[in-house]
């Protein structure tokens, strides 16, 4: 790549770099200044970024070899090799693109928005070590290494969640997530054993070029009941991604991750961590490919999680909670696509939407500036005079998140809806019907926000009015830069990524899986996608939810509370989130606290200590006190015994 | 040029005069018996080092071998010798000794002399038992360790001490008296054999031994190492004696005294029993699995922090358990030796870990206790406020409890989580649920000790740690870190030995090629 440099130094450079500035951050937190904390871990960042823009065109354009190499041997035992090491081909690349550009953007928006913070040199420390877990997650070469990127990045994620300490909430939000995401882990764990079990490696290259001739393999799960051992596995690796990428019913903890501060919600809850779900299973397609059975569950709960928790977006008032729904929703439409084996698709979409998704965010995070930490849509309003690059930077990821025709989230989402169409896997119809409903939720929720936000009545306090202005340029120009991949990236890339041979040697579909290559018989360039687009379904529905917030928050605003009131009980199914935090709380969370409680009362205190263990220690007792009258202290009493003994002694010797 | 030196006595011995030593310079001159004592464990310290840098990893035989008759009439001999199995966890003693010293320094003010003898002499019998090749030596040393450990609750222990100790005492001391008739009825079987009786372990291991006889001698070993382990249902001394234990001991009690309930499967019932091991392998798989769910409940509802811990260890002591244990499921479920080797290795690398994450968590809590005399989690809260560096560790070694990834938590129960995976489905399954229970129970703790606002008067007034805190905390995150980032020196010391093992047991596995 680099003359005077081998490709694994390039690729050591990448990973350190972030590491370096986190640690001199971090550990001497003391020592430095603000500016210092910032610049080390911005420049690392930056010089990471840098890298993976030649990467990528390396693996773009130059056509480079797939680099598979192990950097060092963590253990070895049984004669099985653990190992770390670096799998750099199209995907990692594109991944690294993506993950190093939207950190980039997040450490540049953090000086602004977090500039009167005292935990400032804190955040950029955990932020560039964000960023070193996400790229060893992307670029492992195996699955040990793939579990350590897995959760490192959760780590960090706990420890922002919790960045503001001394806040109830974000401490419970914290340890829900990260409990939820063990949940996940507990799966992956055990379909990372499985697959060590059948292959006897954890090496990428080995297990997915063994893959095909152990498709057949069983295993007893409880006795008498045979399973495929493909599909346990890769049912098993899903749980972890259902975990990662909050796909129902382990969603829960994304809504509350919004505890931590704005700028990791764009990075870490929006635009990187929370796709890793979606990463693992395009990286693991070979094997994916051989359970239909484990395609039919991801393509199910991916539409269950795309069209219920949109819906959940409807009805939010924190301006940040909209956002995290409609991530879920997002998140849901690429676990669709994985289903369908349209695992490009769901990659472009995760490329796609990493860019809108993050300028959302972080325009969110402009408005919450601007309004002084007040994150209710109901207390804004009319923002759109006072915020004018945030108010276009906002429109332009708004028409991306919903589809609108020739923005990047119109090819991504269009071209899964398409796919899902196509598929014939068990299952395709509903997910079908769930993503197309899905475009109309997006549309709605989204233009709701942004009209209460940006449009109508000012509904602010008189003081936050006063003092309400355009955020510097530290956070502004960063929506800029996102804002310009938003709109171009799908239309620039989607004819190779989706339809040419970007994903040849990553992605592994069978032949009667293979809806993209079906779609892309039919596919004749990005503008005769525009073209096909606004005359098909989900074009209209996109209009209708347009046409739906327009109508009830800009025309009609008394309506949405009288329909509140004539649909109470939908309304309170919504506001409770269906119910999930309700039952996790009191029956998962109540129920292992009160299964503790009864094994440690029961089981240790009254059976083990008081009955076995005291119990006979009092019979002991009890015992040594009617023994105890033997021992008298008189000499002739021992002396008799003695002499008792002695002849009883010698009758044994006679007889 | 030391390689004439009876390296291994010296390691052994040089605590043990050393602690005398320590005990004759009187309580009046506290200081020069901290200092004697830190000299002698850094010797000790220094000493064991070769150990590991003049060992043949290549080996499967016992090295720095010593042999002194010592009762002759009954065959016994003062024989020490270590392989991969013995020699990590000599090491592991000698570091947690200098670690347990420092702890003590400016804590312990009640009779300091005798305070830090205890824990030298301890540390000599403790690598005695490690190192002890003669099963008549290894008893010796086994019983004569509960004495300073007993003396440590007893004396500088919490006001329940006297419960404690006698729990402490009795459960052990109940455990091992059937091992040492075990070892009597195996002496005169082989004198019975071969015309004289032996002790030698390894003379032991070759003794041929009906089925009925193995199976009484496996109980009665398992008796011994499962009050020591502790597994369920053997294990309630384990929190009591932790809970009035003060921080020194229950650093040395976790860290190293359960430990030799580990090392004791893998030096007698394994190699001595193998056919009684391969008839009960149920039952020792069954117990690990208890211990490490049932244990996990029971850690989370604990109101005090070293009982939590306590329940902590248990639960990780099963892991250690069960990757002993899996080898005969593995071949009979999957016709394979392949991963035999994983959970013995496993189990090898979770007793280290575990001994550098329950000391440092136990440090934790000592630190907590020195400033407000209360190991209750609902007197805290919000510690990160004022003791911010100390909540940096502590959330470090939460994690590294939690096992995660980069931590050596993680390694051992990874190596058995795999191993148990080929075993059978459900042991995986059992035994992965660590993975949020010990999440759950060690970062609800954290979150109501360290995070939120600060709880009340106390927290408010708490100072960070000092130098002497901070450079015990310091050291072992790095040992944490530098076992989970690159195990794999450390598993190569053990690969002879454990290889050796199963060779021992090969023929009584089944399948093996």
């Amino acid at each position: 790549m680099f003359e005077n440099y081998s490709d694994s130094q390039v690729y050591l450079a990448i990973v350190l770099a972030p590491l370096i500035g986190s640690i001199i951050a971090g550990v001497f937190n003391a020592y430095i200044s603000r500016a210092v904390a910032h610049t080390v871990t911005i420049l690392g960042v930056g010089i990471s970024f840098v890298l993976a823009v030649f990467v990528f065109k390396y693996f773009a354009f130059d056509d480079a070899q797939i680099y598979n190499e192990t950097v060092y041997t963590w253990l070895v035992s049984d004669g099985i090799r653990f190992e770390i090491g670096f799998l750099v081909d199209n995907l990692t690349s594109m991944m690294l693109v993506v993950v190093s550009f939207v950190s980039l953007m997040v450490h540049l928006y953090t000086i602004g928005y977090m500039s009167d913070d005292p935990g400032y040199k804190r955040f950029f420390s955990y932020i560039s070590l964000f960023t070193f877990s996400m790229y060893m997650l992307v670029m492992s070469n195996n699955f040990l290494q793939l579990f350590f990127g897995w959760e490192a990045v959760g780590l960090v994620s706990y420890l922002l969640i919790g960045f503001y300490y001394k806040k109830e909430s974000a401490i419970f939000a914290n340890m829900k997530a990260f409990l939820v995401n063990r949940v996940g882990d507990f799966g992956f764990i055990l379909g990372i054993a499985g697959v060590l079990m059948v292959f006897n490696t954890l090496d990428y290259a080995e297990v997915f070029a063994a893959a095909n001739s152990q498709a057949n393999l069983t295993i007893e799960l409880i006795p008498g009941e045979q399973w495929s051992m493909m599909t346990v596995i890769c049912i098993l690796l899903f749980i972890g991604a259902m975990g990662k990428s909050a796909q129902v019913p382990l969603h829960v903890w994304l809504p509350d991750s919004m505890e931590g501060p704005t700028p990791i919600s764009a990075l870490i809850h929006a635009a990187t961590m929370v796709t890793a779900g979606i990463f693992m299973v395009t990286r693991m397609s070979p094997l994916f490919e051989l359970s239909e059975t484990a395609l039919s569950f991801i393509l199910v709960i991916g539409a269950v999680t795309a069209l219920f928790m949109g819906f959940l977006g409807i009805i939010q008032n924190d301006i940040k909670r909209v956002v995290a729904y409609s991530t879920l929703s997002q998140l849901g439409y690429m676990t669709v696509a994985l289903g369908a084996s349209a695992y490009s698709a769901a990659v472009f979409h995760l490329m796609t939407h990493a860019f809108f998704k993050a300028l959302l965010f972080l325009a969110a995070g402009s408005v919450i500036i601007g309004m002084h930490h007040v994150q209710d849509i109901r207390q804004m309003g009319g923002l759109k005079k006072y915020m004018p690059i945030t108010y276009w930077t906002s429109l332009l990821g708004t028409l991306a998140l919903i589809g609108f025709p020739g923005f990047s989230g119109f090819y991504s989402k269009d071209s899964i809806i398409e796919a899902v169409h196509a598929s014939t896997i068990p299952g395709s119809t509903f997910a079908y019907y769930a993503v197309l409903a899905g475009v109309f939720v997006t549309a709605l929720y989204s233009l709701r926000m942004f009209f209460i936000v940006f449009h109508g009545e000012e509904r602010m306090d008189h003081h936050t009015k006063e003092h309400l202005k355009e955020s510097p340029w530290v956070v502004t120009v960063p929506l800029v830069l996102l804002a310009i991949p938003s709109v171009i990236i799908g239309g620039m890339t989607i004819t190779s990524v989706l339809y040419g041979d970007y994903f040849a040697n990553v992605v592994f579909v069978q032949q009667a899986h293979d809806v993209l290559g079906h779609l892309g018989k039919s596919y004749h360039g990005p503008l005769s996608m525009i073209l096909h687009g606004i005359m098909s379904a989900p074009f209209f529905l996109m209009a209708a939810g347009i046409a739906t917030a327009w109508y009830l928050y800009m025309k009609n605003p008394e309506l949405p509370g009288k329909i509140k009131n004539s649909f109470g009980l939908f309304y309170d199914i919504l506001d409770n989130k269906y119910g999930f935090d309700a039952f996790n709380e009191k029956v998962i969370a109540g129920g292992t606290r009160g299964l503790g409680h009864i094994f440690s009362k029961f089981g240790d205190i009254m059976i083990i200590d008081g009955i076995i263990v005291n119990g006979s220690a009092k019979s002991v007792a009890w015992f040594s006190s009617v023994i105890r009258h033997v021992q008298t202290g008189y000499l002739y009493h021992y002396a008799f015994v003695m002499i008792l003994g002695l002849i009883g002694l010698l009758a044994l010797v006679v007889y | 040029m030391f390689s004439n030196l009876p390296l291994l006595s010296l390691v052994i011995w040089t605590p043990i005069i050393g602690g005398m030593l320590v005990l004759a310079t009187g309580s009046k001159n506290s200081i020069e018996a901290k200092v004697l004592a830190l000299l002698v464990s850094l010797a000790t310290l220094a000493l064991s080092i070769p150990l590991y840098t003049q060992f043949d990893a290549s080996l499967a035989s016992m090295q720095f071998e010593e042999l002194m008759p010592w009762i002759s009439s009954f065959h016994i001999n003062y024989h020490v010798g270590v392989d991969g199995i013995s020699m990590p966890l000599i090491l592991l003693t000698t570091f947690m000794t200098v670690i347990v010293i420092i702890a003590g320094w400016e804590v312990i003010t009640y009779k300091v002399a005798q305070y830090m003898a205890a824990f030298l002499i301890l540390e000599g019998l403790m690598i005695g038992t490690f190192a002890a090749m003669d099963a008549m030596l290894f008893y010796v040393f086994w019983e004569a360790l509960l004495i300073p450990m007993f003396v440590v609750i007893g004396i500088w222990g919490g006001p329940n001490r006297v419960y404690a100790t006698i729990k402490f005492f009795l459960y052990t001391f109940l455990g091992s008296v059937f091992m040492l008739i075990s070892l009597l009825y195996m002496y005169m079987h082989a004198a019975e054999l071969n015309g004289a009786g032996t002790f030698n372990i390894q003379e032991l291991q070759k003794l041929p031994l009906e089925l009925t006889p193995q199976i009484l001698i496996f109980l009665s070993f398992l008796l011994a190492f499962a009050v020591k382990v502790p597994m369920w249902p053997v294990h309630t001394w384990l929190p009591d004696a932790h809970v009035e234990a003060p921080t020194g001991g229950s650093v040395i009690l976790a860290a190293i005294m359960l430990k030799l309930g580990g090392y004791g499967f893998l030096r007698f019932s394994l190699p001595i029993t193998p056919d009684a091991s391969m008839t009960l392998d149920w039952l020792v798989i069954l117990l690990s699995l208890i211990a490490i769910v049932y244990i996990g409940f029971v850690a989370l509802v604990q109101a005090d922090m070293k009982k939590l811990i306590a329940y902590s260890s248990i639960s990780h002591m099963g892991f250690v358990t069960l990757g002993f244990f899996l080898m005969w499921k593995i071949t009979e479920n999957t016709g394979s030796a392949s991963g035999i080797v994983l959970g013995l290795e496993g189990g090898m690398v979770q007793m280290i870990s575990h001994g550098f994450i329950s000391g440092a968590m136990f440090l934790s809590v000592g630190v907590l206790y020195d400033r407000m005399h209360s190991r209750m989690i609902k007197d805290y809260g919000g510690v990160v406020n004022t003791m911010p560096a100390f909540a940096t560790f502590a959330v470090f070694f939460a994690m590294a409890n939690a096992g995660l990834p980069g931590t050596s938590g993680f390694v051992g129960e990874f190596m058995v989580i795999m191993a148990a995976f080929k075993a059978n489905f459900c042991y995986a399954f059992l035994a992965a649920i660590t993975l949020i229970l010990g999440a759950a129970y060690t970062l609800w703790m954290i979150k109501r000790v360290v995070f939120g606002p600060i709880a009340n008067e106390n927290v408010e007034n708490l100072e960070d740690m000092n130098g002497r805190e901070f450079f015990m905390m310091l050291v072992l995150a790095i040992a944490v870190l530098v076992v989970g980032l690159y195990p794999a020196p450390l598993l190569e010391v053990m690969h002879a030995s454990i290889d050796n093992l199963v060779l021992q047991m090969g023929t009584k596995i089944p399948a093996l090629p």
